[in-house]
């Protein structure tokens, strides 16, 4: 499994039109993970991140596999451009021995140290002073490995980012802080909650760079990840980016997002990030018209596949409840 | 063996533990140039230096969330809480991720991580900064507690606590820090997490302490007129040693736990619920629990005194057990005992 994984990673960091294939992946298992919980094969909650993929892949294509990931809930695209399988992903989402941590931890929680995700945090803004920490692992041991946070605009508000990124700048951690504001947290549209615009205008009161980027351009997420990162590794500190997406789906399982204004939606669908940097590809000649069917059908039936491999997994036994209670 | 007072063995601890190992630092507020408002890094920022040895901001959440993430990656990081109180803000760090990552990574992901906390009453310093608050912690699977009770096993506890690859937070009783003991120092200095002592033994009850009551129960044994104890410290309230305390009941008969927090809650509670539940065949007198009142923890001296359980209290309610054979009641539901 690992070499497959790493495998995967090595892809959409050396490669665009893989950086594309993997954005299909993810839009093709969030959509059937709602399929799944429709037909009731599948319990507890869930939090899918269509619309958000160019985010996901952007950040994995810039990043080694030593670096660390602290992300959310929101992680099954996340896991993906990391290199975790969908099977190691939906296994985990349905419950069985198939998935990342033996299907014992469900959506909010995956994880695969090989490549650097740390297990998923389903606590907002949780995972941000936990990047500072494994950045101060970098520091202390002289290595060049960075670490990051994932967080959505919610965790914005939260102390832990307040002190997470405090502590990050003040002891000059190789860390990177990386706010995906997709517009909503839970329930609430981000200006009910976040009295500026910019969420990466707070950068200021650490004494850190922040960026705005657009988290519908996966050329653009990597472009800026790569070189927050360089910058880290140097041993010049941290950085703020905020990736400006949009979550075409609701906050969970359960939410149809009535809240959501007449029209926004299709506004961004009209720049949906796997569209649009398909036309690119096609333009710079990287990949074939006729390509873009062909992809999309045969990650469908690779992604179905998975799925009925989940499904004839077994479920974890019940040792496994009494079992990595302590290490 | 070397005589040190308390918070020189816990610097004498964290000091033996860097030098053995270069992934273990240390950070917290006022830690490293101050070296700790209790005196318990004394001299580590000097041997050490500023990378291991770091004061934070005044950010429990922001430093406690970086030690799991260093922990996480391969460092072992020895935190302080200057005043367990301030966990509060920090809580989710210690119990919801460090305690569960272990479990939420299939056991790939150890978090080897010390939280150091001064607990306890005692020195006047008002109900926000005299509590114990172990309750906090003891319903968190996945995390160790101990608790320590005199510069012996604050040395051997916290190098213990420090090798442990699982989280852990050790409980100062701060009104200990300056007490002076013997202290065992070097490898066979360490004492294993999950095993009680028993400083004292004698054969009419069990007597089980924990941190600063552990004094008490051994003063209260120590000036007994016609009975003798066994004298249980705990030393890690989770896991507990069970087998010690069982054993000593089995034997005496009798159990009187003594804490220092409020009644509802304590951590005597399961004590003597897995006493009654394991022995209770072997029980001559019913088990008493000897705590704190519910209520919080007072600022006048006077006060403050009357509300920790103290040695003639304890011998008390343990002379009263004895004689009639029933619970005596607690001093606060005494006739006249709130004028």
């Amino acid at each position: 499994m690992s070499s497959e994984v790493l495998a995967r990673r090595e892809a959409v960091r050396s490669d665009r039109s893989a950086r594309y294939e993997r954005m299909v992946e993810i839009r093709t298992l969030e959509d059937a993970v709602r399929g799944l919980f429709a037909e009731g094969l599948v319990h507890g909650t869930t939090h899918t991140c269509q619309g958000q993929e160019a985010v996901a892949v952007g950040v994995a294509s810039a990043l080694r596999p030593t670096d660390t990931v602290c992300c959310t809930y929101r992680g099954h695209g996340h896991a993906m451009a990391l290199g975790m399988t969908p099977l190691q992903v939906c296994g985990e989402i349905m419950g069985r021995v198939v998935g990342s941590i033996g299907g014992v931890g469900g959506s909010m929680h995956l994880c695969d140290t090989s490549i650097g995700l740390l297990p998923t945090f389903a606590i907002v803004g949780a995972g941000v002073p936990v990047a500072a920490g494994a950045a101060l692992t970098a520091q202390v041991r002289g290595t060049d490995d960075v670490a990051v946070s994932l967080f959505g605009d919610g965790a914005a508000n939260i102390g832990a980012f307040h002190e997470g990124i405090n502590l990050a700048a003040i002891w000059n951690l190789p860390a990177i802080f990386i706010c995906e504001n997709n517009q909503y947290g839970e329930y609430s549209p981000i200006a009910t909650t976040t009295p500026i615009a910019n969420i990466a205008d707070r950068a200021g009161a650490y004494g850190i760079p922040g960026e705005v980027v657009d988290g519908q351009d996966v050329d653009a997420v990597n472009a800026a990840v790569e070189a927050a990162a360089a910058r880290a590794r140097a041993g010049d500190g941290p950085s703020l980016l905020e990736m400006k997406t949009y979550r075409y789906a609701g906050h969970s399982r359960s939410d149809t997002a009535p809240y959501r204004p007449e029209g926004e939606l299709d506004e961004w669908y009209e720049r949906d990030p796997i569209n649009t940097f398909g036309a690119r590809l096609v333009a710079e000649g990287l990949l074939a018209e006729a390509d873009v069917a062909t992809i999309a059908a045969r990650i469908s039936g690779d992604v179905d596949a998975a799925i009925e491999e989940v499904k004839a997994a077994a479920a974890p036994g019940v040792a496994s409840m009494f079992e990595n209670i302590l290490a | 063996m070397a005589r040190m007072r308390m918070n020189q063995a816990i610097a004498a601890a964290i000091a033996d533990e860097m030098r053995e190992n270069p992934d273990v630092v240390v950070f917290g507020e006022d830690v490293a140039v101050a070296e700790g408002p209790f005196k318990t890094s004394d001299g580590l920022l000097a041997e050490f230096g500023p990378l291991r040895v770091r004061d934070t901001p005044i950010a429990e959440m922001g430093f406690m969330g970086a030690a799991v993430g260093a922990a996480a990656t391969g460092l072992r990081p020895v935190t302080e809480i200057m005043f367990v109180e301030f966990l509060g803000v920090a809580l989710d760090q210690l119990v919801t991720e460090a305690a569960k990552f272990s479990y939420l990574s299939g056991g790939v992901v150890k978090v080897p991580m010390v939280m150091r906390a001064s607990v306890g009453a005692g020195l006047g310093f008002g109900c926000q900064h005299s509590q114990v608050m172990e309750s906090w912690m003891v319903g968190a699977p996945g995390l160790k507690i101990v608790m320590i009770s005199g510069p012996h096993n604050a040395y051997g506890l916290t190098r213990a606590a420090i090798r442990d690859d699982n989280p852990v937070a050790v409980l100062e009783p701060r009104i200990l820090y300056a007490v002076r003991g013997d202290v065992t120092t070097g490898a066979e200095g360490i004492i294993p997490l999950g095993q009680a002592a028993v400083p004292v033994s004698g054969d009419d009850i069990t007597l089980v302490g924990c941190g600063s009551t552990v004094r008490t129960c051994l003063e209260a044994a120590g000036d007994a007129d016609g009975w003798t104890a066994d004298v249980i410290d705990l030393q890690t309230l989770q896991p507990w040693d069970t087998e010690t305390v069982l054993d000593s009941v089995r034997r005496t008969g009798r159990l009187a736990v003594v804490e220092e927090c409020p009644y509802s809650g304590g951590w005597g509670a399961d004590i003597v619920s897995t006493v009654v539940a394991e022995a209770f065949g072997d029980l001559s007198a019913p088990p008493i629990r000897i705590t704190a009142p519910d209520v919080h923890v007072p600022f006048g001296k006077e006060l403050e005194q009357r509300y920790l359980p103290n040695a003639e209290y304890v011998a008390g309610q343990v002379g009263e057990l004895l004689a009639n054979g029933e619970s005596p009641p607690h001093w606060w539901e005494r006739d006249g005992a709130l004028v």
